[in-house]
């Protein structure tokens, strides 16, 4: 079924009767071309595009919970290309791209909405650092423009310009920069995916991994046994488990993150904003409630809640900012376990075992990642060879040292 | 979460720094492979349940702890001196 304005317009005129499920629920079948363990953002769009561009529909995604049950329905939705290291750059540019074709190509409203990010800055190495990332969007083809006090109490008026304790020197505008809905994305994929054949599998735990002569034949689950030559491991913060089931240990480590809601209200916070004192940022969701979030609470756990630190340091930075949001009350709050690296950058790649490939670390932003890591991966495992722009975002490259420290802390697992 | 320090007693969180699993403790010998540097400084069991990690006092006596906790839970079992762990032990 396509969906359209005139379908919404003759459904409702005819009591809603002729909508159907967005996807099927087969019964897992004995062997499929292409497995994908794990249906999050990132499982569902390496189905997608393994069926759309290369061809290979007898493939099936198998979910433990129920399909975005993990951090695609868990993170505040920011999606930009604003990244300044070669190998990241043209990643998150190609992703960009592709979420701006991505209503179309699926025939879905992801409600990817551009309406800028500002990143503020408060001093002048900040600037600097800033001026130089922006050079570097601009060089990969992407926008941004410097924008001094003035320009940002154009766009941000509320801002506190007032305090002196962590002055605004300016800010860094990504016009192309915005956010989506997050559960959208994944129902986007998974409708898109169903349609070109591929099954869509939930309340499958996937419990082992067959391995024969340094060959992957398939997979354990609590649906019984799948057999498959390719396997790909999608399961962002629980990498280290899925991985142990193949003998492999990864350079990665969970960790939590948490996210804030307020109340709905009336149109306010019109951009995405971080704050570069303190880790804040906040965006203003459709339904009208205040989105924010900060740092990791900065210790493995497989929690999905936090620490009230965390709580306190995020309450207090976005006070600093903006006092006006004090009198909006928070709504809830949640955390998300995310798959760490320990240069904070991802890793599409296959691993020592013939037909077994892994796509994980995505820290805190792989949500933007959606659909280049879905596009990469799906080139991965239908070719065999890395795609032009995942390229270096390879497995070993800790023991190499080709890393990808964007923040430039340093290569290790409390850092990023 | 709070952690009972063997020197300081019972200490909100904050007063402590993470540095991360207890693999810190197994330093390879002189001369080891590139590969057992990699498996000390990246590699990670990243357990779902019981684990032990390196914790720094820095707010109290600035000691390095040994904690066991379960990362599901956030439970603290135990917390030792590091220096008093066994090295190379697992
Ligand atoms: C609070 C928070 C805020 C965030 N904000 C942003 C942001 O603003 N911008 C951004 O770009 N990113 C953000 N992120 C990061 C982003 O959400 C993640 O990087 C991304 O969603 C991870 O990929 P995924 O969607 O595939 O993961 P998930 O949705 O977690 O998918 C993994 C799936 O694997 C399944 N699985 C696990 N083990 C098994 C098994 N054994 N068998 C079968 N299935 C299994 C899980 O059930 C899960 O559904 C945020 C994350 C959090 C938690
Ligand atoms: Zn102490």
């Amino acid at each position: 079924m396509r969906y359209s304005g005139l379908k919404v317009i003759t459904e409702g005129l005819f009591g809603n009767k002729g909508w159907g499920p967005a996807w099927r629920s087969p019964e897992p079948k004995a062997e499929y071309d292409a497995i994908i363990i794990g249906g999050g953002g990132h499982g569902l769009s390496t189905a997608y595009y393994l069926a759309k561009n290369h061809g290979l529909t007898n493939i099936a995604v198998l979910e433990k919970g129920y399909l975005g049950s993990g951090n695609i329905g868990r993170n505040t939705t920011i999606v930009r290309a604003n990244y300044f290291l070669p190998g990241n750059s043209e990643f998150y540019s190609h992703s960009l791209k592709l979420w701006e074709g991505l209503e179309g190509e699926l025939n879905y409203n992801v409600m990817h909405s551009q309406r800028g990010l500002i990143n503020l800055f408060h001093s002048d190495g900040q600037r600097d650092a800033f001026v130089r990332r922006g050079n570097m969007m601009i060089s990969q083809g992407d926008d941004a423009i410097l924008l001094d006090r003035d320009g940002v109490r154009e766009h941000l008026p509320y801002l506190d310009f007032e305090q002196t304790r962590f002055p605004i020197y300016g800010g860094l505008l990504h016009p192309r920069g915005g956010t989506a809905r997050h559960d959208a994305v994944a129902w986007g994929y998974a409708r898109g995916a169903d349609r070109r054949g591929v099954d869509l599998i939930q309340n499958c735990e996937v419990t082992g991994i067959d391995i024969e002569n340094g060959r992957v034949r398939g997979v354990q689950t609590t649906r019984g046994a799948i057999r498959a030559k390719k396997v790909g491991i999608i399961v962002a913060g629980r990498s280290g488990q899925v991985a142990a089931m193949a003998g492999m240990r990864l350079p990665v480590e969970s960790h939590i993150l948490q996210a804030f809601v307020s109340e709905g209200l009336k149109p306010v916070i019109h951009h995405v904003i971080s704050f570069g004192m303190g880790h804040f940022y906040i965006s203003q969701s459709d339904k009208g409630g205040l989105v924010f979030g900060g740092d990791l609470d900065f210790y493995a756990s497989y929690a999905a809640r936090g620490n009230l630190p965390m709580v306190e340091h995020v309450m207090e930075a976005g006070m600093t900012l903006m006092p006006m949001i004090g009198r909006a009350k928070v709504l809830r709050s949640w955390g998300g376990i995310m798959d760490m690296t320990p240069d904070g950058s991802p890793i599409i790649d296959k691993t020592h075992i013939d037909g077994l490939f892994i796509d994980c670390g995505w820290n805190y932003g792989g949500f933007k990642a959606v659909p280049a890591s879905g596009w990469c991966m799906a080139h991965l495992m239908a070719t065999g060879e890395s795609h032009a722009v995942a390229r270096r975002f390879r497995l070993d490259r800790f023991a190499t040292g080709h890393l990808l420290d964007e923040e430039g802390t340093g290569s290790q697992h409390n850092l990023h | 979460m709070r952690i009972t320090c063997p020197l300081c007693g019972e200490r909100d969180r904050r007063e402590f720094y993470y540095y991360g699993a207890d693999d810190y403790l197994r330093r390879p010998g002189e001369g080891a492979a590139p590969a057992a540097w990699d498996a000390y400084l990246h590699l990670r069991d990243n357990p779902a349940g019981v684990t032990r990690d390196l914790w720094y006092h820095d707010m109290g006596c600035a000691a390095w702890l040994l904690v066991e906790r379960n990362t599901v839970t956030h439970e603290v079992l135990s917390v030792r001196l590091a220096s008093e762990a066994e090295e190379g032990a697992a």
